[in-house]
């Protein structure tokens, strides 16, 4: 069903296939980066990167998963998202990134703004296969 | 199966009567099992063992109405199907009969019967799921009130997580208010709001819009120091809507441009 499962290495996974499981990943997101010890303004950040995210996977990717992962490197605690479809991809990556762009009547921020609220963020697309974006934030 | 039709119903009626005992009456059970029943036998007359098949279509169609009936009136999931899957305990006296034949029957049979119970037990967490979400919808209704401020001034306090049904309830909500009471001046205040992205803000700057064009001004309050970084970050503008650090200081500006809110002291400050 839509609760998040866990696997043994600790990732959870959420799917992604209603609004409300929108909601359900962004509780989640919220969850780990409190237990990594993220500051208040990087949870916000996070989580409101994870909503953006997942809502892309919904209405571009058809749905999809959200998978999560906290993680650790050089004595620094984080955590990873990769939130994956096997949507239409997107044909253009810069056109996606740019600031105001939307295919929709979205405003047009939320795929560029999610990567300036995260340290790490990586698109990978194929048309016709599908969308990964896969982000992390560390705690400072 | 036919042959004994009687016989096997009756056994039947009486394991789930003695599961539900009592809070389905006998009357309502006999008939909603005999027409269960019923078709069932058509099915298997028609040559259908598949439950998913298109014999079966009037069965499942029997099932979803009972298993809602039954999650709507509080029943458990187990409680449910037992209605189901009693049927194969009634059938277990085939086996002991015990040719070849009969037991290879009650094989397919019960494999039938499991495969109707699942049916079942999807339809039964349907019919939860739509109450479950049913009543969010009902709580997300309770839980966005608009308030009167004061005269002329409407006050919505957002707390929670905002999804864009919530959200748009809510603007719905304050559009219809400010109509309502005949108010300039409306102020949305999101101290409780956890974080505001992309959909949630574009319902914000619609709702602002869809008021101004009314006559009346949005005031938003309580941007707490994340939202506003993340707001930032994100690369939204909120152009020339009014913005206020706390609640009281939104009141106050929307009092000093209410001429007449304050018997008049309003308009001199
Ligand atoms: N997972 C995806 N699959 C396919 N296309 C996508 C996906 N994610 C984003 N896109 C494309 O990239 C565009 C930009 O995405 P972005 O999230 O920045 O804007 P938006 O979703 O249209 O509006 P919003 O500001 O509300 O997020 C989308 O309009 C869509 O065409
Ligand atoms: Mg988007």
């Amino acid at each position: 069903m839509t609760s998040p499962g866990l696997d043994p290495e600790g990732t959870r996974i959420q799917l992604i296939a209603t609004s409300d499981d929108v909601v359900r990943a962004r509780q989640l997101v919220r969850t780990l980066a409190v237990g990594c010890g993220l500051s208040l303004v990087d949870q916000t950040k996070l989580v409101t990167a994870a909503s953006e995210l997942a809502r892309n996977t919904l209405s571009y990717g058809g749905g999809g998963t959200m998978s999560a992962l906290p993680v650790e490197r050089n004595g620094r605690r984080g955590v990873r998202l990769s939130f994956t479809d096997e949507g239409p991809g997107i044909p253009d990556i810069d056109l996606a990134l740019r600031d105001g762009w939307s295919s929709g009547s979205g405003m047009g921020l939320g795929l560029s703004g999610a990567r300036r609220l995260v340290d790490e963020f990586e698109l990978r697309t194929v048309v016709d296969e599908g969308t990964t974006v896969t982000v992390v934030k560390w705690s400072r | 199966m036919t042959s004994r039709r009687e016989e096997l119903a009756q056994g039947w009626i009486e394991v789930v009567s003695s599961t539900l005992a009592r809070r389905v009456s006998r009357t309502e059970l006999d008939q909603e099992l005999h027409e269960l029943y019923g078709a069932i036998l058509e099915a298997l007359r028609r040559g259908g063992v598949d439950a998913a098949g298109e014999h079966y279509a009037e069965v499942r169609a029997l099932l979803n109405e009972i298993s809602r009936n039954r999650a709507r009136q509080g029943f458990s999931p187990a409680e449910t199907a037992i209605g189901v899957f009693a049927l194969k305990r009634g059938l277990e006296p085939l086996l002991d009969e015990g040719s070849a034949e009969d037991v290879a029957a009650y094989l397919a049979l019960a494999r039938l019967t499991d495969d109707l119970g699942m049916f079942t037990v999807d339809a039964y967490a349907a019919t939860r799921e739509q109450i479950i979400s049913a009543q969010a919808e009902e709580l997300l209704e309770l839980s966005t009130p608009v308030v009167k401020l004061w005269d002329g001034i409407i006050g919505v306090p957002l707390v929670g997580t905002l999804d864009s049904a919530r959200t748009q309830v809510v603007m719905e909500k304050l559009l219809q208010a400010l109509v309502d009471t005949g108010s300039a001046h409306a102020i949305i205040d999101i101290t409780g709001v956890p974080a505001v992205d992309t959909e949630v803000a574009q319902h914000l700057l619609k709702t602002v819009v869809a008021a101004r064009l009314m006559g009346a001004e949005c005031i938003v309050s309580g941007i707490r120091p994340q939202i506003a970084q993340t707001i930032v970050a994100l690369g939204i503008e909120f152009g020339d809507i009014v913005t206020k650090a706390t609640l009281a200081d939104a009141l106050r500006h929307a009092l000093r441009r209410s001429p007449g809110a304050l018997g008049g002291a309003g308009s001199a400050a």
